[in-house]
């Protein structure tokens, strides 16, 4: 600080002190706390959070471990090829229709949730933000996101199944979307926030309409994130199965268009989740195989779309 | 070549004082100084300007003319409400529902707060550069264009003849012209503001509002964008919130000292930075708090 300065501040305007600047008092030095405590603290810290990581990542391992063992043995292109058998005096059959099926409903499922959830979360973002209404509907979403898979399926059950008298695709759908739309919503408004607001500002400076600088400048800021969230939430549902016993059941066969009994709106669907569950308690040695191999193909699928989706939002950061 | 050389202390204050602080130089093509204030062309007329931040009053009566072709410097400690005054010249504010103002802000013959206000058309007569550059998600080109797509029917030539007058204007097409097709945030954030500001002249408005444009800028861009904008008042009216009195004495011909809300003070910069009226701004501009 300079002496002109100094003087300023000590004398201040019309010489009252603009901040008073008080006396350096002596203390006796403080006492040290012991330096070997606080690297056993460390330790300790250290070690119990090694536990925890080793634990949780031990039994993953183990998980994927076990199914890539037995999955493997069974897979082969009959598996990709051909629908489930139903005669079990032979070793013939596969996945295929359940594998479809599995698509054909988680996109459905997506075609519902990710435009709806979308819109939701640009509002809680942009436009309602601490308003009543848009405290409520987040509230609302955070319930939703914690309620049991298998009471979204019982809702879904009530809603769409039986006002008609029977299981359908389209149910399942209903059921996976609706466990999509709040994960949606909620990611969509967090990757929106961090969007900061000298954008939002810059954009209606140059005269546009909120609505295309939300569009047109926010959302494609945030462009690679919404899309691995729109993934991610893709990817949540693909395993699901309980909604899915209440809404979709499973079926045999190969689906037949859209409507009529074995129609994505008409009647159950095979698909994997439930076909799993179907022949891993049965009681021949090849369904099981089977089963296993269905076990395979939906972790890989879901952890390479995880990890796909990880490393383009990467690359689209640098 | 110094306008505002040394002049007497007031008494009251430095009567201990040993070392005066060094004046700030005024450049000589300062108008300020010399003209009729009150024959120039007004562009925007303030008054009684109050401004609430919910139930906190951030500005109180703020009166002031804003001259037409000319830069009006806005100065003053952190948190004395310059740039919340300037925000409330293109109700930039409105996008937080908490935030209001209330008096009248004359542009064009009309009150800019009145509810009748067409706030995109406002915002293409009155643009704003803000302190962090801000480019849009897109290309460079695309940036430009934004305000001129916005408001204007153009066939793609004139588009891209005003896109390159624009960034012309703004002292950056040579270094941007081979760069058009790329993301505007890919440049320099010198680059970047001096992007901002083509995007904001490209689209034609009568006023400029500047909030601290340099403050996050390195020494060579902020010089820059300071012949920049001794360039661009000959076509428009510029308000430029400053954090540096010496760019506010560099380019400013008229500078407005605020003070916790109010303005203390408001004439030419010369007289400002060399015999202000007021003792606060003697001591705000040598240095003496803030």
């Amino acid at each position: 600080m300079n002496s002109h300065r100094r003087q300023a501040i000590e004398r201040g305007a019309g010489g009252a002190p603009l901040c008073a600047v008080a006396d350096v008092r002596d203390f006796a030095p403080p006492r040290r706390r012991s330096i070997a405590r606080r690297k056993a603290t460390d330790l300790v810290v250290k070690g119990f959070s090694w536990i925890g990581a080793s634990v949780g990542i031990a039994v993953m391992a183990f998980i994927v471990w076990e199914v890539v063992v037995r999955g493997a043995a069974a897979l082969n292109v009959a598996f990709f090829t051909q629908p489930t058998p139903m005669d079990v005096t032979t070793n013939a059959g596969g996945f295929a229709n359940a594998i479809l099926g599995t698509i054909v409903i988680t996109g459905v499922a997506a075609l519902i949730a990710i435009p709806m959830g979308f819109m939701g979360g640009v509002y809680l973002a942009e436009f309602g933000r601490n308003g009543r209404i848009a405290t409520g509907v987040r509230m609302i979403a955070n319930v939703v996101m914690g309620v049991p898979s298998i009471i979204v399926g019982v809702f879904a059950f009530a809603t769409i199944v039986k006002p008609v008298h029977h299981y359908s695709g389209f149910a399942g759908s209903v059921a996976l979307a609706f466990i999509m739309l709040p994960v949606m919503a909620r990611t969509t408004e967090d990757i929106l926030n961090l969007v900061p607001n000298e954008l939002r500002e810059s954009g209606l400076a140059m005269g546009a309409p909120r609505w295309k600088v939300t569009l047109g400048v926010v959302c494609k800021a945030a462009r690679g994130g919404l899309i691995t969230g729109a993934s991610l939430a893709i990817v949540r549902v693909a395993g699901e199965t309980a909604p899915l016993l209440f809404t979709v059941l499973s079926s045999p066969y190969w689906m037949t268009g859209l409507f009529g009994p074995g129609g994505f709106f008409g009647g159950p669907v095979a698909n994997l989740t439930k076909t799993i569950y179907d022949f891993s308690s049965s009681p021949y040695p090849h369904w099981q195989e089977l089963a296993w191999a269905g076990a395979l193909v939906i972790i890989i699928a879901v952890l390479g779309m995880n990890i796909l989706v990880r490393l383009i939002f990467q690359r689209g950061k640098k | 070549m110094m306008v505002g050389t040394t002049v007497d202390e007031p008494t009251q204050i430095h009567s201990q004082a040993t070392v005066v602080p060094p004046r700030l130089e005024v450049a000589e093509d300062r108008r300020g100084a010399g003209e009729d204030f009150a024959a120039l062309p007004t562009e925007i007329a303030v008054r009684d300007l109050d401004f609430f931040y919910g139930k906190e009053q951030a500005l109180f009566t703020n009166t002031i003319d804003i001259k037409k072709n000319r830069v009006t410097a806005v100065i003053g400690p952190s948190g004395c409400g310059k740039s919340t005054h300037i925000r409330a010249y293109n109700r930039i504010f409105n996008l937080y529902r908490e935030q209001k103002a209330k008096g009248e802000i004359l542009f064009d013959g009309a009150n800019v707060l009145s509810s009748q206000t067409d706030l995109l058309d406002l915002r293409r007569r009155i643009g704003m550069i803000f302190q962090k550059p801000s480019p849009f998600p897109m290309t460079v080109f695309d940036n430009v264009a934004y305000g001129l797509r916005q408001h204007y029917r153009l066939s793609r030539s004139d588009l891209s003849h005003r896109v390159e007058d624009a960034l012309k204007r703004s002292a950056i097409w040579d270094e941007v012209k081979d760069k058009l097709h790329q993301p505007g945030n890919a440049l320099s954030g010198g680059q970047q503001q001096r992007l901002c500001i083509a995007r904001a002249i490209a689209a034609e408005p009568d006023v400029l509002l500047m909030d601290e444009p340099c403050s996050a800028i390195d020494p060579v861009g902020t010089a820059k964008i300071e012949e920049l904008i001794l360039a661009l008042k000959s076509k428009y009216t510029i308000v430029l919130v400053t954090h540096n009195m010496q760019q506010a004495a560099r380019v400013s011909d008229y500078t407005a000292f605020f003070f916790q809300g109010r303005i203390v003070e408001f004439g030419p910069t010369t007289k400002i930075f060399s015999n202000p009226a007021e003792k606060q701004t003697e001591e705000y501009i040598t240095g003496r708090f803030g």
